[in-house]
């Protein structure tokens, strides 16, 4: 019975992790949604390019001794490398929009689309014939611990990434509500048009969206490497669609509705994989996005017509 | 032949219909009138299946159309024009005329590749079709021409061409006259007395009161969701609602026409 | 850019004229019938593949541009319905052969390519309406990423051995499995092998696979002007307006997608017994990718334009293989260089793709109707449909109430 217990806990922290992760990446499809009504298909790469810049930033910052001389230091060097990595990739989520999607603006839909798959094919090659085409150890520079709690085992880098991904959560919670350049984000989502009239710079609020979705994609990217322990060219593809499937279940373009699809979704696959079938639980990720689209399409937090962001 | 009662149609807070009642009898020439945004094209929206009301019966031939998508409602025998004009850009008049006979036509996509008798017999039946309808309306110089090259008047004509196309009993013409020069206006208020002559019922939205008080055997009139007045074309000038209702717009016109 | 741009309008112009479409024609047909003959004859049996591993291209790029191009409908899933034509075709096979061989006696099986090819497109159809059914209600963009996750499932499925039909990662003929010859593929090369020419395996092949192609001209080019290719062409410009004159949007997006998939398992199939050999790795998504790449870059909806796309994808690289060995280029590129073409492909092609939305969305050989569809439109129109998306997205719950 407690054994039992310890299993489902056990997955219950699982899920947790991984849901932290697909809510970071789909936070990265829903803010471009909701002002931009398309899908960013190459947002998965952004996961991928963020944890190769993380990976980088902390092999070489930790060539520094003073990084490594402490516990403090260490989590320094680490939210260092972090920032790193969302600047970095938050800068290319700007070029991205600025040279692949903005000449398309006027354009028939499908041409965005298919810009956005040319830029996802032209990222993960560049990193496989420039980087490397096999899959890279993430250094892990500190004693990871683990702790017993409910017959659960909860690693120090589980621990970090559920923290880490409540901690970028609540900053974008508050920076989409309070401040005068996240209120304009909300504006022109709910219309693009008034918005430009009430002298909102469009352009520039586009740019911004398409550099915190990168940036917290990035984030998502940096913990997927630590809790897996590697990373890959490729890396990005399946927690891509399942990011995308976590904004659908939450309703696309609705913020909150991000996070808890990505929690809700990393809780059922984590369960899924327990108690159904390890190798078919990618299977049932896209099952659950083919079901929420056709039964569901606003999503469980879609329904308020007024509230996208 | 279509009855609609008590229909409510709410668009979040915004009630865009509120229980309103109105029929259409077999042969009539129906106006629809109203201020903009008083629900007109909503309620086009509803008869054709791009809404679904969200109280109320609407019945066609006894049969309720709530709930049944456009094609279907189409092949019962309702077809419309749009009032933003609707056609296919890209195609010609005839291809944009030969869609429409899509659901009187019944070749399968295996009868084509083989091209079997059947199938060329209908295809040509298809082409003398459109070629008919386009000449009813008064295009049939304008066969090969692209749609979104035709003058704006003539976009309007195809328009209607593509839904007689349909073989409808009944037409909504969604303000067919906005936009035409008076020349064009007549020959249109013409075309509307033609339709009807072929034995098809025409349910109108219009502003032009030229036009409405030419044809229409009746009239009903629309002010913020709801029917506030309904009868011959000569009554409804004079109620003293509906003048109320387009002051400052309208009633100029109104008065002026009668 | 300006010189790109340059250059593609002169191509475009040369062949609208009539001198230019005919010769076209004429070098298109010669060199499709008769070079793989020449580089079989000159002992190039690579360049002999290629051309057959094209000609297979070319089909699947034909068969996703009924959905792509005709229908306007993006399918990223595609490589999953040539996975089923393959397996199933192969599994088919496995039992097809042995029943021949009992009946008719030793030799027999080589009958059952052709007695399954009449019937390879079911499994493909098959599939398209299991996935087409319920999805194709969908706007553009989810369908796109909801065929990407289908084309996964099959992936997924496949890799874990799904009813014991695929052997998993492994890949079919599994132990105890063959594939028999073609009926004719061993008689050419008996009897139409002259000195050192060998009528190979991969010759014959390649002429069932071109005769497969002409025939799916042939079928799409008479459906396209029939009332169907009439229905895709309107759905594709207002699909509002076409339901409203009676077009059954959800069947005439199912044909497409049928339709699509039976090339995908015909060409599936086709591919199992050419190869031989079939496993997961060779229906990825990024295979999936390539085709329609290979539609947007040769120009969407048009067949020659679609062949172009997957002629230049599929064999530039290895042309540019070859043309670095011969004499005329020797010196030029070196060793190293060559085989990065390979390696940069996908990169290029990537870049390609983003180059071409921005610059020439229509293709390098478009449709007529569909570059004018794709012409990037003004600003008020734009607000116009900006103002109808969002009354489609705010006062209905879907976009199926339409359809």
């Amino acid at each position: 019975m407690s054994v039992e217990l310890g299993i489902f806990a056990q997955q219950i922290v699982n899920g947790l992790t991984l849901g932290g992760m697909y809510a970071l990446l789909a936070l990265g499809y829903t803010l471009v949604y909701g002002i931009l009504l398309m899908i960013n298909f190459a947002h998965s790469e952004m996961f991928m390019f963020g944890a190769y810049v993380g990976m980088f930033s902390l092999q070489g910052l930790s060539q520094i001794p003073f990084f490594t001389s402490s516990g403090g230091a260490l989590l320094l060097l680490y939210t260092l490398a972090i920032l790193i990595a969302m600047v970095l990739t938050g800068i290319l989520g700007v070029i991205i929009e600025r040279f692949a999607y903005r000449p398309l603006r006027h354009a028939p839909r499908l041409a965005p689309l298919i810009s956005a798959i040319g830029v996802s094919l032209f990222l993960q090659n560049a990193v496989l014939l420039w980087v490397s085409s096999r899959s890279i150890p993430f250094p892990v520079l500190f004693e990871v611990q683990t702790f017993q709690f409910a017959g659960a085992n909860i690693s120090s880098v589980q621990i970090m990434i559920i923290v880490g991904t409540v901690l970028l959560m609540l900053l974008l919670d508050n920076f989409v509500s309070r401040t005068r350049l996240g209120k304009s984000m909300r504006a022109t989502s709910q219309d693009r048009d008034t918005a430009g009239l009430m002298g909102i710079d469009i352009n520039r609020v586009i740019a911004l969206t398409f550099f915190i979705g990168p940036a917290l994609g990035a984030v998502a990217g940096i913990f997927s490497g630590m809790y897996y322990g590697s990373i890959k060219f490729n890396m990005g593809f399946i927690p891509g669609i399942k990011s995308f499937t976590a904004a659908v279940i939450g309703g696309i373009g609705n913020l909150r509705g991000a996070m808890l699809g990505g929690f809700l979704l990393g809780l059922l696959e984590s369960l899924s994989a327990a108690y159904i079938s390890t190798a078919y639980k990618d299977v049932i990720a896209f099952g659950i996005l083919i079901a929420v689209l056709i039964f569901k399409p606003g999503g469980l937090l879609g329904e308020s017509v007024s509230e996208k962001v | 032949m279509l009855e609609i009662k008590n229909v409510t149609m709410q668009f979040g807070g915004l009630k865009a219909l509120a229980n309103v009642d109105f029929h259409v009898d077999k042969g009539e020439i129906v106006a629809l009138i109203g201020p903009n945004g008083a629900g007109k094209t909503t309620l086009f929206n509803l008869l054709t299946g791009i809404y679904k009301p969200t109280e109320g019966t609407i019945e066609f031939e006894g049969t309720s159309l709530i709930g049944k998508k456009a094609y279907r409602i189409c092949v019962m025998g309702i077809a419309r024009t749009f009032q933003n004009i609707r056609l296919f850009a890209n195609m010609t008049t005839l291809e944009n005329v030969m869609v429409a006979r899509d659901s009187r036509t019944s070749a399968t996509p295996l009868m084509s590749v083989f091209g079997t008798r059947a199938f060329r017999r209908e295809e040509e039946h298809t082409v003398d079709e459109a070629r008919r309808w386009l000449r009813f309306v008064g295009l049939e110089d304008k066969v090969n021409e692209l749609a979104m090259n035709l003058p704006y008047g003539e976009q309007r004509k195809l328009e209607i061409a593509r839904a007689l196309a349909t073989e409808p009993k009944l037409i909504l013409l969604d303000e067919p006259a906005a936009g035409m020069n008076p020349q064009e206006t007549a020959s249109l208020t013409e075309l509307i007395g033609k339709i009807r002559e072929t034995g098809v019922t025409v349910l109108l939205i219009e502003h032009d009161m030229k036009v409405v008080m030419g044809i229409a055997d009746r009239v009903s009139v629309l002010d913020f969701g709801e029917m506030i007045a309904e009868g011959k074309p000569e009554e409804i000038q004079r109620d003293p609602k509906v003048i109320e209702a387009y002051l400052g717009s309208g009633a100029e016109a109104l008065v002026a026409e009668g | 850019m300006g010189a790109i741009r340059t250059g593609l309008t002169a191509v475009n112009d040369f062949f609208s004229t009539r001198f230019g479409r005919v010769a076209f024609f004429f070098v298109l047909a010669a060199i499709t019938l008769f070079m793989p003959v020449l580089f079989q004859a000159a002992g190039n049996a690579f360049m002999v593949r290629i051309f057959a591993l094209v000609a297979i291209y070319v089909l699947l790029a034909l068969g996703l541009n009924i959905v792509v191009g005709s229908a306007g409908l993006l399918n990223l899933g595609y490589m999953a319905f040539y996975a089923v034509g393959a397996y199933a075709g192969m599994n088919l096979g496995f039992v097809l052969q042995q029943l021949l061989e009992y009946w008719f006696g030793e030799g027999a099986q080589s009958f059952s390519y052709w007695a399954i090819l009449p019937f390879a497109a079911i499994p493909g159809v098959i599939a398209g309406i299991f996935l087409g059914a319920p999805v194709l209600r969908l706007r553009g963009d989810y369908l796109a990423i909801v065929t990407l996750g289908f084309g996964e499932i099959v992936r997924i499925a496949i890799t874990n051995d799904i009813g014991g039909l695929t052997n998993g990662a492994s890949g079919l003929p599994g132990v105890g499995q063959r594939v028999a010859p073609a009926a004719g593929q061993e008689w050419v090369r008996d009897n139409l092998s002259f000195g050192t020419f060998v009528f190979s395996r991969d010759l014959f092949w390649y002429y069932v696979i071109i005769a497969l192609v002409l025939f799916a001209i042939f079928v799409i080019t008479r459906i396209d002007n029939s009332r169907l290719g009439r229905a895709w062409v309107a759905m594709r410009e207002d699909e509002v307006a076409a339901a409203s004159v009676g077009v059954n949007i959800l069947t005439t997006k199912l044909w497409a997608f049928a339709l699509g998939a039976a090339w995908g398992g015909i060409a599936g199939h086709t591919f199992s017994y050419w190869v031989g050999f079939i496993s997961p790795e060779s229906f990825n998504f990024m295979e999936s990718v390539l085709i329609v790449g290979m539609i947007v870059l040769g120009g969407m909806g048009s067949i020659p334009g679609v062949i172009l796309g997957a002629v230049i994808i599929t064999a530039l690289p290895e042309v540019i293989r070859v043309l670095a060995g011969s004499p005329l280029l020797a010196g030029v590129l070196t060793v190293e260089q060559v085989a990065l073409v390979g390696d940069y492909r996908f990169l290029i092609f990537g870049a390609l793709m983003v180059v071409m939305m921005a610059l020439r969305p229509q293709g390098i050989l478009p449709e007529k109707r569909r570059a004018r569809e794709l012409r990037p439109i003004d600003d008020s129109v734009l607000a116009k449909e900006n103002q109808q998306l969002w009354e489609a997205e705010h006062k209905r719950d879907t976009d199926s109430d339409i359809i």
